[in-house]
């Protein structure tokens, strides 16, 4: 079983254009630079703006990733969107005590009950985050902050060279907006 | 030294393209395959890459280029899928018939109708009696690899054939992944000059594409016919070689925990890799389960694949695709093609698995396998099984 | 080519059916083909090549005097040389009686 563990599937739910891909792909070259094996993959199709769609991360510390399936039963789940939480069943299939992950300004004890949630929560004001130090609402970055401290699937310092390689110029704030979300998230 | 990067499978095929210095690519987009084009035609633009890119207004045209392209003895390259396989159809069979060495990747995907851009091998199988050499890749690393690998075999002068490379629509070609990127040098060493011994020159006049009457063409067919059976030794040569500059082995039937076990899986592309974890899971149950891939389509890997199987009672075969009115998935009925007069052989069951996208996860995988060997043991009224359908 | 296509066997076959020796048309008899002839009557011809334009094999040209004349292994008899003649030197004669 411990040979088991070193899998861990990562589900994140997002709208089209809101990032998610993009994330994925950021968490998967950086595990795979620290030497681990990762796989990073959107809900393949036709991409259309504002949808819900989900995108998945692989990451196993110690062998390569061989399931070339959607995860259907993830250890954690991300929600970059909270209005997609009456609209999504985003704990389907959720590993019994996996965390669900989500952008909101409420508390995890809000949500919780709000919404049925029978899995711990960790919810992060990804939105506000993202405004003040991006200037937008684009929260994929700060969500990635969150999911680094929540899952620890990598070392915090391994996303900024991912990060800079995607943003360029506006990759500073981008690895700040990724601090802010990683310091503020609230279990 | 190779470089271990997380890079999306499209665009390291792209790069291994690019290390293996082309002079022409003519494609056209379609998707899944078009993240591969789009980069080298980027990286010409670039000035990355010295090379000619056709950006053609079809795939007949992207073919038809590539004709003349290796008729001139041009290191080429173009990339399909689906539709534009399709399309490109006629061309195909000519490239082979001409001797051309056009390397093609081909990220599967099904064929309309209905209209789907996800992946099954209905545009692989279409074109298995082209005359190309087909090899299937089962994740990123292999992908990249045989890129590289069917440059050296196509254009060897003792093959000159075309070679398509067929990496999983989506399951493949947009996923982002760990992959050994080949240094060049590496590359160089092993990729020698395309040297086609007659090509189109101004200065030594050859025809191409004459016709030819009665009397003469099934000498044409047969001496194609050998030909591509021949390639196979040169293939096992070039795997051979590339395990040893780059340390990764590559065989016509790959063996998964198969030595010894009763019963087997057979799989074709991608998710074999999911199928092999099913196998380890089973295993754990106290299954006796191996499992075997299919690397090289064509030619076929007649010995290879008796050898393998030779010890099992079952063997289950996945097929993408489906032979509509026909016996069941065409890998399995090319299986059994190759079993009929062996004197001990195993049971062939046959599963048409994950058309159009559909996924088929670690469970189904077991799910198959059991039910596999129960077929088996009772019998079944069905030429083939499907699996997944609902009603 | 050393053998004819009738004789060659598929170990014969060049790769790709590739025609490495120029000249094949140039060696073909088309001239077999023909059931009629063109014969000239050359005190009515101007020298003006129009047959030699519209001749579609290709294989009229000026005769040592100057007169154009169709060459036999080539001309397959199809007439257009004569009719489009302007001053009627060609006739078409029956090549067997």
């Amino acid at each position: 079983m411990t040979q088991e563990k070193s899998l861990v599937e990562i589900r994140w739910h997002g709208r089209g254009g809101q990032g998610a891909v993009t994330t994925t792909e950021m968490l998967a070259r950086a595990a795979i630079a620290e030497g681990k094996y990762a796989q990073a993959f959107p809900s393949f199709g036709p991409e259309r703006r504002g949808a819900p769609v989900q995108a998945f991360n692989r990451v196993d510390s110690k062998k390569p990733v061989r399931i070339r399936a959607d995860i259907t039963e993830p250890d954690y789940v991300v929600v970059l969107d909270p209005s997609l939480l009456d609209k999504v069943n985003v704990t389907s299939g959720l590993k019994k005590g996996g965390y669900v992950i989500v952008n909101t300004r409420k508390s995890a004890g809000g949500i919780k009950s709000e919404f049925k949630i029978d899995y711990p929560v960790a919810t992060v004001n990804a939105s506000k985050i993202a405004r003040e130090v991006l200037g937008v609402n684009i929260v994929n970055t700060t969500m990635l902050g969150a999911v680094i401290k929540i899952t620890n699937v990598i070392d915090k310092k391994s996303i900024n060279e991912p990060i800079e390689l995607r943003f360029g110029k506006i990759a500073d704030r981008n690895i700040k907006a990724m601090e802010t979300g990683y310091e503020q998230v609230a279990v | 030294m190779a470089t271990r990067i997380g890079v999306e499978v499209s665009i390291a095929v792209a790069d291994a393209v690019k290390l293996c210095n082309p002079d022409v690519i003519a494609a056209y987009p379609i998707t899944p395959q078009t993240h591969i084009v789009e980069h080298l035609a980027e990286l010409v633009a670039n000035g990355e890459l010295d090379a000619e890119y056709i950006p053609v207004e079809s795939e007949h045209s992207a073919m038809s280029a590539c004709l003349g392209s290796a008729a001139t003895g041009a290191r080429t390259f173009t990339a399909t899928a689906s539709q534009g396989l399709a399309l490109m159809n006629e061309v195909v069979y000519v490239a082979s018939a001409m001797r051309l060495p056009v390397i093609m990747a081909v990220a599967n995907r099904s064929l309309s109708a209905p209209l789907s851009i996800w992946c099954d091998h209905s545009d692989m199988m279409s074109v298995r009696d082209t005359g190309w050499i087909q090899i299937i890749t089962e994740n990123g690393q292999q992908a990249v690899d045989n890129t590289i690998i069917s440059f050296r075999v196509g254009e060897d002068p003792q093959v000159l054939l075309p070679v398509m490379v067929h990496l999983d629509g989506f399951n493949l070609t947009h996923v982002v992944e760990p992959i050994m990127i080949p240094d060049q040098a590496e590359v160089d060493k092993y990729l020698p000059k395309n040297r086609f011994p007659l090509p189109l020159n101004p200065d030594k006049p050859v025809a191409m594409g004459g016709f030819a009457a009665p009397a003469i063409f099934m000498e044409t067919k047969w001496a194609q016919e050998v030909n591509i059976q021949n390639s196979k030794k040169v293939i096992l040569q070039a795997w051979d070689e590339f395990n040893k500059i780059f340390g990764r082995k590559y065989e016509p039937i790959e063996k998964y925990q198969s030595d010894g076990a009763k019963t087997l899986i057979l799989t074709v592309g991608s998710s074999g890799e999911t199928a092999s974890v099913a196998v380890d899971e089973l295993k754990k149950e106290g299954m006796d389960v191996g499992q075997v891939r299919i690397r090289l389509w064509r030619p076929f890997p007649f010995e290879e694949l008796r050898e393998a199987v030779k010890g099992a009672d079952v063997l289950i075969v996945m097929d993408r695709a489906i032979s509509f009115g026909g016996p069941g998935g065409p890998i399995a009925s090319e299986v059994k093609a190759a079993l009929y007069n062996q004197a001990k052989k195993p049971n062939v069951v046959n599963y048409v698995i994950s058309l159009g996208g559909r996924d088929t996860t670690v469970s189904d995988f077991k799910n198959i396998i059991k039910q596999g060997v129960g077929i088996a043991e009772k019998g079944s009224k069905n030429e083939y099984e499907i699996y997944g359908v609902r009603g | 080519m050393a053998k004819s296509e009738n004789e060659m066997t598929w170990k014969d076959v060049e790769i790709g059916c590739i025609v490495t020796e120029p000249g094949g048309a140039k060696a073909y008899e088309s001239g077999t083909w023909r059931s009629q002839r063109p014969t000239y009557n050359f005190n009515k011809c101007i020298k003006c090549g129009l047959c030699s334009l519209y001749c579609p094999e290709g294989c009229i040209d000026k005769n040592k005097d100057g007169y154009f004349e169709a060459d036999l292994f080539y001309c397959k008899g199809c007439g257009v040389c004569a009719r489009e003649c302007w001053t009627k030197v060609i006739t078409m004669v029956e090549e067997v009686e």
